[in-house]
């Protein structure tokens, strides 16, 4: 059982304007076998956390914590924490040049394990995860994310997060972009490495389409920096009906400024 | 190319002045070019040609003079579109000055099979498989004490591979001369191998006779106060194949120009290389593939890396597909890979089509950053920075280390990629 927790997290980044807090106060604990869904509109920071958690250095945390097990998280390189557990999806995957995806798995998974994979055993749970998400077995010898699309890339992503067995996965925006079909694959990736038992999910998403297949315990409404309400499944529901609107109307033009 | 040259290329006429009063190749002419002072007069007209230039105009490669002889070829002033991307000022005199230095020492490691010769200058081989295409090359050929000669029988089909070690031993200016025969249907593997410190200029004539298979693996990893320019003219027979492979690591300033011209048809060429300039480094490769018979084949493939303040590289493709060279399939590329800021990679891919019977001809260039993003995505996986930078560059030159075909070479050169790589994380 582990637990992530973050604690009154201030963010901010700088842009040519100066600099910007966009995370305003951030307190959120995940532990093992939950989900939490993190929505809310375009530019309340959702996908700030999701970055910030995973240490890139675009974002500095001014103050508050995030601690994994009680080890102080924003004190570790960006390897050290995928090396500690923490997994992010990320919206944009970008291309490596010059890596071929084998050779980016198994140098990825023996840094994280500490340990090499045995070979056979290894390339046949890759050969399997690979064709559960319907990735084309050819996609091995390809570089990293080269050439593909914006859905293959995505479900390259859950690809990892089946290998790697992190303790805490982090998904942003990992519904945008996808087809019905492609959401699905993406959406059983989550689903069965959540079954195994030992994964925490904070699923951060703008629409609540892909909720219909992930079902989350926690939701959490984002609204300029700030939890602005969190409740069951059943407000995700309610968004759905609703929209973000009502949020909106209170924060005004605030959010529209931030990124 | 343009139909404005045919009329210059009646018998007699001579190249590089109007043949029609008031016209050039270039066009119309208020008045008529001064012979002698004018831009296609004096001594950058082609009067001194000995090949290929005949009838093609000044802009086309094959246009470019060619001559043994020092004087024919003007005093290099850096804009010249052969030398616009090289500092003159690093070639350690190299392009004006005489070249009386020791040059490297030869020895050659070789099967007995193999003929070792050093001859002088009057030798046949000498000038047989090509003339100096540029100053540097002519000044080398002008200075020369003699010429190493290594043949290979015709029929051997050797499974030792050929090390001639050319080891430089100080930095006086040097010429240098190595002629490599594959005589009729042999296969072998050479290579020159440099090593030590110099300042050189150096010819490498390679003939490739019918049917023969050759590799030649030229690898440059000299001190860092080194200067090699070196043109590597290869010939190739009928239904002959060579695989050349520059390796560019070591020297301050390292400018090869591999040279492939097709002497009969049916031959194959693949022409590769493999550079990795750290800072303050300047590793120029210029490529040439003349095809000027039918139904040949090459294939050119040029890898680079760069990292660290003022790390230069330039690569300068050229393929001709001349007219009679119908059923020609050519392809070339660059690609290169930026490490750290304050590099610069130049890459020119150059394609001349003078047929449209052609099987393919293409060309691609790309010049890539290994940015932050990439070594977040890395590192976001548990990839520690160190291993992650290695991990894009060892994969991305790993493309050329594979086609060299020659275990030991392979091995010795993964060793090296990671000094180069040990060296820019410090």
């Amino acid at each position: 059982m582990s637990t992530l927790e973050i604690k009154d997290l201030h963010v901010s980044i700088e842009t040519e304007q100066g600099v910007k807090e966009i995370l305003k106060g951030v307190t959120l604990t995940v532990k093992t076998g939950e989900t939490h869904a993190i929505m809310g509109p375009n530019g309340s920071g959702k996908s700030t956390l999701a970055s910030t958690i995973a240490g890139h250095p675009r974002y500095t945390v001014t103050s508050g914590t995030i601690t994994l097990d009680g080890e102080d998280v924003l004190a570790m390189s960006v390897d050290e924490r995928a090396r500690a557990g923490l997994f992010l999806a990320m919206q944009y995957p970008v291309e490596v040049p010059g890596v071929t995806m084998t050779n980016f798995l198994r140098t990825a998974k023996t840094a994280i394990d500490g340990k090499a994979p045995a070979i056979r055993t290894w390339t046949k749970e890759v050969k399997e995860a690979m064709a559960q998400l319907r990735i084309d077995a050819d996609f091995a010898q390809r570089n990293v994310n080269e050439g593909f699309s914006g859905g293959e890339k995505k479900r390259v992503e859950i690809l990892q997060l089946e290998l790697f067995k992190p303790k805490f996965a982090v998904l942003d925006e990992t519904d945008s972009g996808l087809d019905v079909d492609a959401l699905k694959v993406v959406s059983e990736g989550v689903n069965r490495a959540q079954a195994e038992g030992n994964m925490g999910t904070l699923l951060i998403t703008h629409y609540t389409r892909i909720l219909r297949y992930i079902k989350p315990e926690f939701v959490h409404v984002f609204v300029d920096g700030k939890i602005a309400e969190q409740g069951g499944p059943e407000l995700a529901d309610r968004l759905e009906e609703e929209g973000y609107d009502r949020y909106l109307a209170g924060a005004g033009s605030a959010v529209q400024a931030s990124i | 190319m343009t139909g404005i040259t045919e009329e210059a290329t009646k018998d007699g006429a001579r190249i590089g002045a109007p043949s029609i009063e008031g016209f050039t190749e270039e066009g119309e002419s208020l008045s008529p070019t001064p012979v002698v002072t004018g831009p296609l007069g004096g001594a950058a007209s082609k009067s001194h040609s000995h090949g290929g230039g005949y009838g093609i105009p000044d802009s086309s490669r094959a246009g470019r003079l060619t001559s043994y002889r020092l004087a024919d070829f003007p005093e290099l002033k850096g804009t010249e579109e052969e030398w616009r991307f090289t500092p003159l000022r690093r070639l350690g005199g190299l392009h004006k000055d005489a070249l009386d230095g020791a040059a490297p020492a030869v020895v050659v490691e070789a099967p007995e099979s193999v003929r070792v010769e050093t001859v002088g200058r009057d030798d046949s081989r000498v000038g047989s498989a090509g003339i100096p295409e540029d100053r540097v090359s002519a000044n080398a050929w002008a200075h020369f004490a003699d010429a190493t000669v290594v043949t290979i029988p015709a029929g051997a089909e050797l499974e030792e591979r050929i090390s001639v070690n050319l080891t430089g031993a100080g930095l006086a200016a040097s010429a240098q001369h190595v002629v490599i025969v594959a005589e009729e249907g042999a296969r072998a593997v050479v290579v020159l191998n440099h090593e030590g410190q110099a300042v050189v200029s150096e010819n490498v004539e390679i003939v490739v006779g019918d049917r023969a298979d050759l590799t030649l693996v030229t690898l440059q990893e000299w001190t860092d106060d080194s200067i090699h320019v070196s043109s590597q003219q290869v010939k190739v027979g009928r239904e002959a194949k060579i695989k050349h492979v520059s390796v560019s690591l070591g020297g301050s300033l390292v400018r090869l120009t591999p040279t492939v011209r097709f002497a009969e048809p049916g031959g194959e060429a693949q022409v590769f290389g493999l550079y990795f300039a750290d800072a303050g480094q300047h590793l120029e490769h210029r490529t040439f593939v003349d095809h000027a018979q039918p139904n040949c084949i090459s294939n050119v493939l040029f890898k680079g890396a760069l990292q660290g303040k003022d790390a230069h590289t330039v690569w300068v493709g050229d393929v001709l597909i001349q007219k009679q060279a119908e059923g020609t399939d050519s392809y070339e590329k660059n690609q290169n890979l930026v490490l750290t800021d304050g590099c610069r990679a130049d890459s020119v891919p150059n394609l001349e089509i003078e047929t449209g019977l052609i099987a393919g001809a293409g060309h691609a260039s790309a010049t890539g950053r290994f940015d932050d993003e990439h070594l977040f995505y890395l590192m976001a996986r548990g990839i520690p920075e160190d291993v992650a930078r290695r991990l894009v560059v060892r994969g991305f030159l790993h493309e050329i280390i594979q086609k060299i075909g020659v275990p030991s070479i392979e091995e010795h050169l993964v060793e090296a990629v990671e000094r180069e790589l040990e060296a820019g994380d410090n």
